[in-house]
């Protein structure tokens, strides 16, 4: 069974919600991601989210898209994030996504990508420049290694999340708001309604990503859904000093896994 | 329909979900509108009207005579009301906006003619626009910046990347996932998600449709050779469309190659790029081995762009068009050239096609046609060719 379908399962026995923990991949260089995860897990995220930095991030605010620039000057590869992704599958079975363009995966080799994901445990990817409609570029080669590609849904959605969430696997991305990612000190979305909409289609949690940024925001969310995700505000602690982050990312995390359990 | 707007392989609609129901309703509305008589006739009224169309067909005599090959006609998109053919697509875009409901225009803008021309149509219309501009054309193009601003357009700018046109497409993308709802992105070039390649192309198909009706009546026959300049391809896939059904006419696409396709600094796409999906469409793009998108280089802001619209990628795959590099100092050569031999000083973008036409004019016989899309005028290049010429002129 894979890794995202096991472990969210688990969570739902357990009458918990789901913290997915998003890192954009090389910033402060491959040890700064790697000491990132071990304390995301250690905190109380349930899935990770490894960011593969793009040149043109065009769903990216400005606080990942600054730590792509970082990371890609950096040196940050593709085949070097395999290395690293093999690294941590040593000593974690938690489950692990890369988010990432299209061009990462097609201007890599679609075939080859998702062959290298299988054999070093990757068990989904999301693609925030895949629509619905052009999923078979990459549907047949995920399939065939059973790596769920995460469905987006957004509040501009309407008409659309009946086809998007009953094909969705794994979990979907309920986008809480239109724009780039990036944290927001409030949200628009009527998510109840939203999430309504979601569940009329589809049995798999929802989890909110999108601008969380903080234990409140989590905790006053997480009545809507099924687990939040949350991304620039990680970023941007490790982006203060990677060298230095263990500490505040595993602070940061406990406090959002607090947020969700209180 | 599952699958969109395909040429051959490239094309698609690769953009984020957020925008995807807009995307989808500007589709029905493009179907919609591109069969409407009374669209139709409005849009014609103001290609005549207001930019002054048809524009001319002009017999380069001197150009000819100097150069011994083919004849040699001049397309004048340079003499469309504000000065490049990026006016065409403009009108029939915002017109399109307009009867969609929209009050907001957003646009990406390289060389600054495609903002201006933007700019000028958001004034005409009422509109409020926003240019998106990377900071390095907005030096480059300063005049550009001020005429957009002076037409009440508000000039972003943009640092991120390579502070340039593919970086400014990025901007405009992110304002528009973000005001979706109020917002139209008004996209300069042949590219970007179905069904804007297709609708670029029909607003701009006109070019090649006036060239075969002012050279039947002039020389009562086709051209043997089309040659236009290509960074995304409006202008090329404009005048080259009506004539991919007439196989005897040779179609020639001049892209940038910078200081030369066997260094870093070109972008030159078809010569030294590879298959890759970005910017909402599958086509050919210049990138590095994992997918990350190169930074192009080229004197001209309007070619310097890592790709090209998926119509031409399909073009140049199938061998009905060809697409040869042409360097900063072929370009700036045919600039003064043109400016010299006929009086017309072509826009920088418009003299790599001007470049790659002196190239193959003589090598083709008298009693053949070439035709060159001038696709704009150089008053704003004029600045910066000094400059290349180690010139210094202050304003």
């Amino acid at each position: 069974m894979n890794r995202i379908e096991k472990k969210l399962g688990e969570l739902k026995e357990q009458g918990k919600k789901a913290l997915i923990t998003y890192v954009t991949c090389g910033d402060g260089g491959y040890e700064a991601t790697e000491k990132a995860v071990y304390e995301m897990e250690a905190a109380g995220a349930d899935i990770i989210e490894l960011g593969v930095p793009f040149s043109d991030p065009i769903a990216e605010g400005p606080v990942i898209q600054a730590a792509s620039v970082r990371a890609l000057s950096g040196g940050t590869t593709l085949a070097g994030i395999f290395e690293m992704v093999k690294r941590i599958r040593k000593r974690t079975d938690m489950p692990l996504l890369l988010m990432l363009y299209l061009n990462s995966i097609f201007g890599f080799g679609t075939e080859r990508f998702f062959d290298i994901c299988a054999e070093i445990g990757i068990d989904g990817v999301i693609i925030p420049d895949m629509p619905y409609e052009e999923k078979d570029e990459i549907q047949p080669y995920a399939d065939n290694h059973d790596i769920i590609s995460i469905s987006l849904v957004t509040p501009t959605s309407k008409d659309r999340i009946e086809k998007i969430a009953s094909s969705a696997r794994g979990f979907v991305y309920c986008v809480s708001s239109t724009g780039v990612t990036g944290m927001r000190s409030s949200f628009q979305t009527d998510f109840s309604k939203f999430i309504s909409e979601i569940k009329k289609y589809t049995d798999i949690p929802c989890a909110i990503g999108f601008g969380i940024s903080n234990a409140e925001q989590a905790h006053d969310i997480k009545q809507y859904c099924d687990g939040v995700i949350v991304g620039s505000a990680v970023v941007n602690i490790i982006g203060k000093d990677p060298e230095n982050c263990t500490k505040p990312v595993f602070d940061f995390t406990s406090s959002l896994r607090e947020g969700l359990d209180r | 329909m599952d699958t969109k707007g395909k040429y051959g392989i490239y094309g698609g609609q690769y953009v984020p979900e957020t925008v995807m129901n807009a995307v989808c309703e500007l589709e029905k509305a493009y179907e919609h509108y591109s069969k409407d008589k009374e669209f139709q006739e409005e849009l014609k009224a103001l290609y005549r009207d207001y930019a002054g169309r048809p524009s001319m067909l002009y017999y380069a005599e001197k150009m000819t005579k100097d150069l011994g090959g083919a004849k040699i006609y001049i397309k004048r998109e340079d003499l469309n009301h504000t000065g490049s053919h990026k006016i065409n697509n403009v009108l029939g875009q915002i017109l399109l906006a307009k009867k969609m409901g929209k009050k907001r225009i957003i646009a990406e803008t390289g060389a600054g003619q495609h903002g201006v021309a933007t700019a000028t149509a958001a004034a005409l219309f009422n509109m409020e626009c926003e240019v998106y501009m990377g900071a390095v054309d907005m030096e480059r193009q300063a005049l550009n910046v001020y005429r957009m601003e002076l037409l009440g357009s508000k000039v972003t700018a943009v640092t991120s990347g390579t502070s340039t046109l593919k970086d400014a497409v990025n901007e405009a993308m992110k304002d528009w996932a973000t005001n979706i709802e109020t917002t139209y992105y008004l996209i300069g070039s042949a590219m970007g998600p179905h069904p804007y390649p297709q609708m670029v192309r029909d607003f701009q198909k006109i070019i090649g449709e006036e060239i075969k009706a002012q050279l039947l009546e002039k020389e009562n026959r086709l051209p043997d050779c089309v040659v236009a300049c290509v960074g995304g391809g409006s202008n090329a896939i404009g005048a080259f469309y009506d004539f991919i059904g007439d196989e005897s006419v040779r179609l020639v696409g001049a892209e940038a190659a910078g200081k030369g396709v066997e260094t870093k600094y070109h972008a030159a796409t078809l010569s030294r790029g590879r298959d890759g999906i970005f910017h909402g469409m599958k086509s050919v793009f210049l990138q590095n081995y994992e997918g990350q998108i190169d930074e192009v280089y080229s004197i001209s802001a309007g070619l310097d762009y890592p790709g090209i619209g998926p119509e031409h990628a399909n073009l140049a795959k199938t061998g009905r068009a060809e697409y040869v590099p042409v360097t900063d100092e072929e370009a700036v050569c045919a600039f003064e050239y043109l400016s010299k031999t006929e009086g017309i000083i072509p826009a920088i973008e418009s003299a790599h096609a001007v470049a790659a036409a002196l190239k193959i004019a003589p090598t083709m016989s008298k009693d053949q046609i070439m035709v060159i899309n001038l696709s704009g005028r150089g008053d704003k290049d004029v600045y910066q060719i000094a400059r290349y010429r180690g010139v210094n002129i202050s304003e």
